[in-house]
């Protein structure tokens, strides 16, 4: 691209440089109708998936999976076998793809590493005080470095929804940039938790908040509040991610977090994904799904598919 | 890429006759001069069956049938007793909903999406809307015991088949009328599938009558002198016909013609909806819609922007088999209204308009026309001033509301419009200057049976839905 590309560039990457400039910005963004958005994904729910195009989405999804576990109760031994599930999905089927990652407490991701290592399935961990971000800033990078020296590579974070409710966007910028820092090398992926943003119109604000601040994904939700992932917030940052590569050239992965549970959701999806931002983000680098059961799901319909039978839950592993 | 594989409907779930009779007073019959034509599938060519043509004659043991259902059942018969039948019948509608959808689909060419998610729940919610009408004519607004009007000749469009007979036929038989009903030559067959469910209904005989055929049949039923009502959904052409033939006559007529509707979008709108709102607005039914949003108005300072959104969206659409469950875009009606298609959209590239279409492979068989806009048109255009009635979209721009209201106004139809704003204020500003009889905010192509639907100027009289389209009906 173009001198346009660039200028249009520097230009957004100048607005984290006041707190005027980022309001001005974020409020200037196309609003988002609630209705004709809500509409927009019921009707993209209807596709009918089906035989070999199920099978490609099927195994799409499983490599899309952030194979999740953020229980208090995890223990050393649950997240290896969650690992090793990671890395063989369907250990009766050596044809069925590993997930895309797993993803852990801080304090878990040593003993995930241990049976990753070099597997291609990524690690990644949340950090910044998940999941309420009620910390202060050097506890919540603390967190952070911590995480991505036991070896994770990919961080969720939280953003810090207080003040991004209350108009302070500079200081949820600057957070995110801090972050950012302290991951180095590590994946970025910034969780808006959209089921307390309460409007459209303040998604797509906070998506462009977390692009323009560096983040590498953009993720609905931490899985620990009431509302989660649903297909109207996603497609609102589909629509985000859509147009901050048109207006700078970067592109940002989507991932939808929490009560996603069936394959007849993922692959609604994964639709949602085809139809809105293309083939491009129909990979495991640009759009990943935040669950724990939807995985079973996903490899009992894989079954099916090649058996022509279902089989019982008994026949998938638990973690 | 992700393909879908193909996912059809099964056309099993429709048990199709080789021919089909008149249905008049309760019973199929043959046409009094045996003469019929042919229904068929747009999208294959292929004869789906042979359908009966009537005669004058044929008109005449209908209408005669009506009146004495009128006379001696229906008239008679309490407004609560009426509204069983119509519950029976909107439920029935329910229950063989994939039946007609399917078949709705295959005479029309319209997509099986469509046809089961929008049309057939619209049809029932008719009948379930009037069916509650029936017994509270009193509260309607037009005074005590308001009376029918007797036999209303009924003739409807081939672009929503079995919706137009459920707009027609529901608020006609609420209100103690019956009916004599011509459905288009085209699309005939989901009214004799409803003939079928009247008789399941055990709807007294006479009370529905379907006469099928043309121009001609539909000329002999708007002019027999037994009717008492005309209620006429077409083009303005033939409605203008209409009109001369029962001037001076005591029919009572409602009208709901043509239409060239503006679209408007202001550079506040939330544009990712607004341009699912154009899609809907005019590749919805392949663009066979009077209400279509045919023509997109659009502030200047955003033009660029919308047109690089529809025309990404437009490449999403699915063109194809009406059968598949992901198909957006079907078969275009007939070769007529394909010509005249072709024909206008000829015109709009010979003044000068810029022609896009998004690739898209149209099947070999049957009647097929892509997705098209056309950006720099002007007022003067024919794209801009015709009804094209298919999917074709001409683009043009304004600078201030008062010219979005002024060339929003300047066409002679006026049934609908559609306005894209997230300013409240706004929208009605521009709603009390627009000259429609339907005005849309941030949506477009809503309907619903409590909602009065109808037009201003060229587009037709009388309302149709709601409590308004009651009126029509009504001796008031």
């Amino acid at each position: 691209m173009t001198a346009t590309t660039t200028s249009a560039r520097s230009d957004l990457s100048e607005l984290g440089r006041s707190e005027t400039a980022l309001r001005t910005f974020l409020h200037g963004l196309p609003g988002v109708d609630q209705v004709g958005a809500e509409q927009r994904a019921a009707q993209l729910g209807t596709r009918s998936i089906k035989t070999t195009a199920k099978a490609q989405a099927i195994d799409l999804a499983i490599r899309m999976v952030d194979l999740t576990t953020l229980e208090g109760a995890d223990t050393p031994g649950k997240v290896r076998a969650l690992a090793a599930k990671a890395l063989r999905p369907d250990p009766a089927d050596p044809s069925c793809p590993h997930v895309g990652a797993v993803c852990v407490y801080p304090a878990m991701v040593p003993y995930v590493a241990e049976v990753l290592g070099g597997s291609g399935v990524h690690l990644a961990s949340v950090a910044t005080a998940f999941p309420s971000g009620q910390a202060p800033l050097e506890i919540k990078l603390a967190d952070t470095r911590a995480a991505v020296a036991a070896g994770a590579d990919e961080i969720d974070m939280v953003i810090n929804r207080g003040a991004f409710l209350a108009g302070r966007y500079k200081e949820v910028y600057d957070e995110i940039v801090a972050t950012k820092e302290a991951c180095g090398d590590a994946h970025l992926k910034v969780i808006l938790e959209t089921g307390e943003l309460a409007t459209y119109d303040n998604v797509r604000r906070a998506s462009w908040l977390a692009m323009l601040a560096g983040g590498d994904f953009i993720k609905t939700s931490t899985g620990k509040v009431p509302v989660a992932a649903t297909l109207p917030v996603t497609l609102v940052m589909l629509e985000a991610v859509r147009d901050f590569r048109a207006a700078t050239g970067r592109q940002v992965g989507v991932k939808p977090a929490g009560g996603i549970k069936t394959t007849k959701d993922a692959i609604k999806y994964l639709v949602m994904v085809n139809e809105t931002v293309g083939p491009d983000w129909l990979d495991p680098d640009w759009f990943r799904f935040g669950a724990s059961s939807l995985l079973n799901d996903l490899l009992m319909q894989r079954t099916k598919l090649t058996t022509g039978v279902y089989s019982g839950p008994d026949y998938f592993t638990l973690d | 890429m992700f393909e879908y594989a193909p996912a059809p409907e099964s056309r099993s779930v429709v048990d199709l006759k080789p021919s089909y009779g008149l249905f008049i007073d309760g019973a199929f019959v043959d046409p009094t001069d045996g003469g019929s034509f042919k229904s068929i599938n747009p999208a294959s060519e292929e004869v789906l069956a042979e359908i009966a043509e009537a005669g004058a004659q044929d008109v005449e043991r209908a209408v005669r049938a009506a009146r004495t259902a009128y006379d001696k059942v229906w008239g008679p018969m309490p407004g609560r007793d009426r509204a069983k039948y119509l519950y029976r019948i909107a439920r029935l509608i329910q229950e063989r909903s994939r039946e007609l959808a399917v078949l709705e689909s295959l005479d029309n060419g319209k997509p099986i999406r469509e046809s089961r998610d929008v049309d057939l729940p619209l049809v029932a919610a008719h009948f379930f809307y009037y069916a509650g009408w029936a017994d509270k004519l009193e509260h309607a607004g037009f005074g005590p015991n308001p009376r029918p009007i007797g036999v209303a000749a009924q003739v409807i469009p081939w672009n929503f088949p079995l919706l137009m007979l459920a707009w027609k036929i529901a608020p006609a038989l609420a209100a103690g009328n019956t009916v004599v009903l011509k459905p288009a030559e085209t699309t005939p067959l989901t009214a004799l599938l409803f003939a079928e469910i009247c008789q399941q209904a055990d709807l007294p005989a006479g009370v529905v009558n379907i006469v099928t055929g043309a121009g001609d049949t539909g000329r002999a039923l708007v002019e027999h002198p037994g009717v008492d009502k005309v209620a006429f959904t077409g083009s303005t052409e033939v409605g203008r016909a209409i009109a001369r033939s029962v001037a001076g006559t005591s029919k009572k007529l409602t009208l709901e013609l043509g239409g060239k509707a503006a679209n408007i979008v202001f550079d506040d709108a939330p544009i990712d909806q607004a341009v699912e709102g154009i899609v809907n607005g005019i590749f919805f039914n392949q663009g066979h819609v009077c209400c279509a949003g045919s023509r997109l108005l659009v502030q200047e300072n955003v033009a660029d922007r919308v047109l690089e959104s529809l025309k990404r969206r437009m490449a999403q659409l699915r063109v194809g088999d009406p059968l598949d469950k992901n198909t957006d875009v079907g078969a275009i009606n007939s070769a007529a209204q394909l010509e005249r298609i072709r024909e206008l959209s000829d015109a709009g590239s010979a003044e000068g308009a810029e022609r896009w279409s998004p690739p898209c492979e149209l099947p070999e068989q049957g009647f097929w026309f892509a997705p098209t806009i056309f950006t720099g048109v002007t007022q003067a255009h024919r794209i801009a001033r015709e009804e094209i009635f298919g999917p074709v979209l001409s683009v043009l721009t304004f600078r201030t509301p008062a010219e979005a209201v002024e060339k929003a106004n300047n066409t002679p139809y006026g049934l609908s419009a559609g306005i894209w704003t997230d300013k409240g204020s706004r929208i009605l500003w521009m709603a009390d200057r627009l000259r429609a009889g339907v005005v849309w905010a941030n949506t477009f192509n809503k309907f619903d049976p409590t909602s009065p639907f109808g037009g201003y100027k060229e587009s037709g009289y009388g309302r149709e839905g709601g409590r308004h389209g009651l009126e029509g009906y009504l001796n008031v």
